[in-house]
């Protein structure tokens, strides 16, 4: 029935994958063969997704400026960015002098694989999520922030001021907002009762939580776009690599692919901060189902579950590219100053209204329960 | 900083957040400014000013204006200019000098229009054919003055056909030939020597022929 009614939708193959190698091979074999298709799923579908980004960053990027974009390379321009990545694979890499060499070579490291842990964490569409944590918003909060450490060592070993001014400034920046960003899903954990992914967006199949919680929900939600736009250095918050004042910040020293592997990982921390935004506030795969609507709700499950994810995290995308090109770029103390003096008292009042509402039953599902309720 | 302070604050600070984005909004939609080069070509405008070759018109009979006076030489600032001479005998023995080379170097030149203002025959203009990119260093070496080519009489009857321009395009060559002024105010202050000359004010070397003229009877 499943599949009549979803036909574009890949749980039947990534069961069917399952069974073949739970009745073909031992347990233990079954789970490592698996736990590599994934890897390589994983990191496959990582690499597209930045080439796809970049190509879309650089064309909503000049739309924004009255350009054209890439346009030259494929109708459209569609295939510059391969043209970027072979470039950048084939490039040379420089080695410099008087560098602390286990660091330097380290740090790029340290930030794809935190970028590359989130990612995994991420459900992409119905069954197409790696490993379901009961602890899904956290773990993903824990492992984002490992990417930090890889920025400051790659300003410190440089040995380089420019590369270490870059790296304290976004030392701090990632610190601060990280509470921000924290404390913002932790509201949506008040309010939905679980971190786990699945659940989480189980919970929202009828109001995304995004209006369940109504008004600390959005602030929250506003608040969560604009720290896990300040955590990924990009738009107004970039001064890190603020090229006007130092060169290129912490990244400076690095060439080719060395640098590739910090260029690719911001690209996906925006996209992780648009999918984790996705699933916490607006229903993450679930597609638009209002209840008692049966007709209504089947067509929309006909659209696959993943395109459902890729569309939501493409508004937020989107929102985040605009905000980038809106803005100018804040002073360090202007900064700090958004994040201690303003996003964090609003956000540790929000959680608090967030308590009440839910312990008061003010939260839409609860007023309107023929209409929202689970 | 008071309470009251703090919370209007934010709402400006929003405020005016938001009115920058609907800003670049618009902009996001407005038409785009970048010319897709190559293949534009047909569409493309190229400013009437732009100073890109220089050329000498020629007429029909392929004649020119230019005297071979070497003002241009002399004024060119970084010698892009060679303008060769001879000696001519014409019908009545008189040893005349006249144009034999009019050189110029397309890739020496600065394109500060000197040596077409200061032309007292108006021999010389640039022309907007910009696509002025060759293989070989020897081809920007260019001779203006076609070969054959003679000085044009005074007070000789032309017949009216406008020749077909040396541009490649004909939207080119309307743009190619400015009409500065002194042309036009020529033209319509003496109409007879227009009879006389019958030539077609709609062709661009026509006019500068008339102004040619013009110049010397006054």
């Amino acid at each position: 029935m499943l599949l009549y009614s979803q036909p574009l939708e890949l749980t039947k193959l990534v069961h069917s994958l399952d069974a073949f190698f739970r009745s073909s091979l031992s347990p233990f074999w079954a789970t490592l063969v698996e736990g590599i298709l994934i890897g390589i799923a994983i990191l496959a579908a990582y690499a597209l997704i930045a080439l796809a980004l970049i190509y879309i960053e650089r064309k909503i990027a000049a739309f924004f400026q009255s350009r054209l974009g890439p346009n030259r390379l494929g109708k459209y321009g569609v295939i510059q960015s391969i043209a970027d990545m072979i470039k950048i694979l084939i490039k040379e890499i420089i080695h410099v002098n008087k560098i602390d060499k286990l660091l330097y070579y380290l740090a790029p490291f340290f930030v794809i694989v935190a970028s590359v842990l989130s990612f995994g964490a991420i459900p992409f569409g119905q069954s197409l999520q790696a490993v379901d944590f009961n602890i899904g918003v956290f773990y993903v909060l824990a492992v984002s922030s490992i990417g930090v450490i890889g920025i400051l060592l790659a300003g410190w070993s440089s040995n380089n001021k420019y590369s270490m001014i870059g790296a304290m400034r976004s030392g701090a920046q990632f610190i601060s907002y990280e509470l921000s960003a924290g404390f913002s899903l932790m509201t949506i954990v008040v309010l939905s009762g679980t971190m786990q992914f699945s659940e989480l967006i189980e919970g929202q199949r009828y109001c995304w939580n995004l209006f369940n919680g109504h008004i600390p929900a959005f602030i929250a939600f506003v608040i969560f776009l604009i720290s896990g736009h300040a955590e990924t250095n990009r738009g107004p918050f970039d001064l890190p690599e603020a090229e006007s004042e130092l060169t290129a910040g912490y990244h400076t020293e690095y060439s080719g692919l060395r640098f590739g592997f910090f260029y690719l990982a911001e690209y996906l921390n925006m996209f992780i901060i648009a999918a984790i935004a996705t699933t916490v506030f607006l229903g993450g795969w679930m597609p638009i189902q209002i209840k008692g609507w049966d007709a209504f709700n089947q067509v929309m499950w006909y659209i696959p579950s993943w395109i459902w994810f890729f569309g939501k995290a493409f508004v937020l995308m989107f929102l985040s590219l605009w905000v980038r090109w809106s803005f100018p770029r804040l002073r360090i103390d202007l900064l700090l100053n958004l994040e201690w003096k303003y996003l964090l008292p609003i956000n540790l009042v929000n959680i608090l209204v967030m308590v009440i509402i839910v312990l008061s039953g003010l939260t839409l599902a609860d007023i309107f329960p023929a209409v929202f309720g689970k | 900083m008071s309470f009251s302070k703090y919370i209007s604050g934010i709402y400006t600070g929003l405020k005016s957040l938001v009115g920058g984005m609907m800003v670049t909004w618009k902009q996001f939609w407005s038409k785009k400014v970048t010319m897709e080069y190559p293949e534009n070509r047909k569409t493309l405008v190229i400013s009437d000013r732009w100073r890109s070759e220089l050329i000498m018109p020629h007429d029909e009979n392929n004649e020119h204006a230019c005297t071979a006076c070497g003002i241009c030489m002399r004024n060119c600032p970084n010698g892009t200019i060679n303008v060769i001479s001879k000696k001519v005998v014409n019908e009545e023995g008189k040893s005349r000098v006249a144009l034999d080379k009019h050189l110029w170097d397309y890739g020496m030149c600065t394109f500060c229009n000197i040596c077409v203002i200061s032309c007292p025959s108006n021999a010389i203009i640039f022309n907007n054919d910009f696509e002025g990119a060759v293989f070989d260093r020897e081809k920007l070496h260019h001779q203006l003055n076609h070969p054959g080519s003679k000085l044009r009489e005074k007070k000789k009857t032309v017949p009216a056909a406008p020749k077909t321009p040396v541009a490649p395009a004909s939207e080119a060559t309307e743009a190619t030939r400015p009409t500065p002024s002194v042309v036009t105010a020529g033209t319509s202050t003496s109409p007879a020597d227009n009879k006389t000359d019958n030539a077609p004010k709609t062709n661009p070397s026509g006019n500068l022929s008339n102004e040619h003229t013009d110049k010397e009877n006054n």
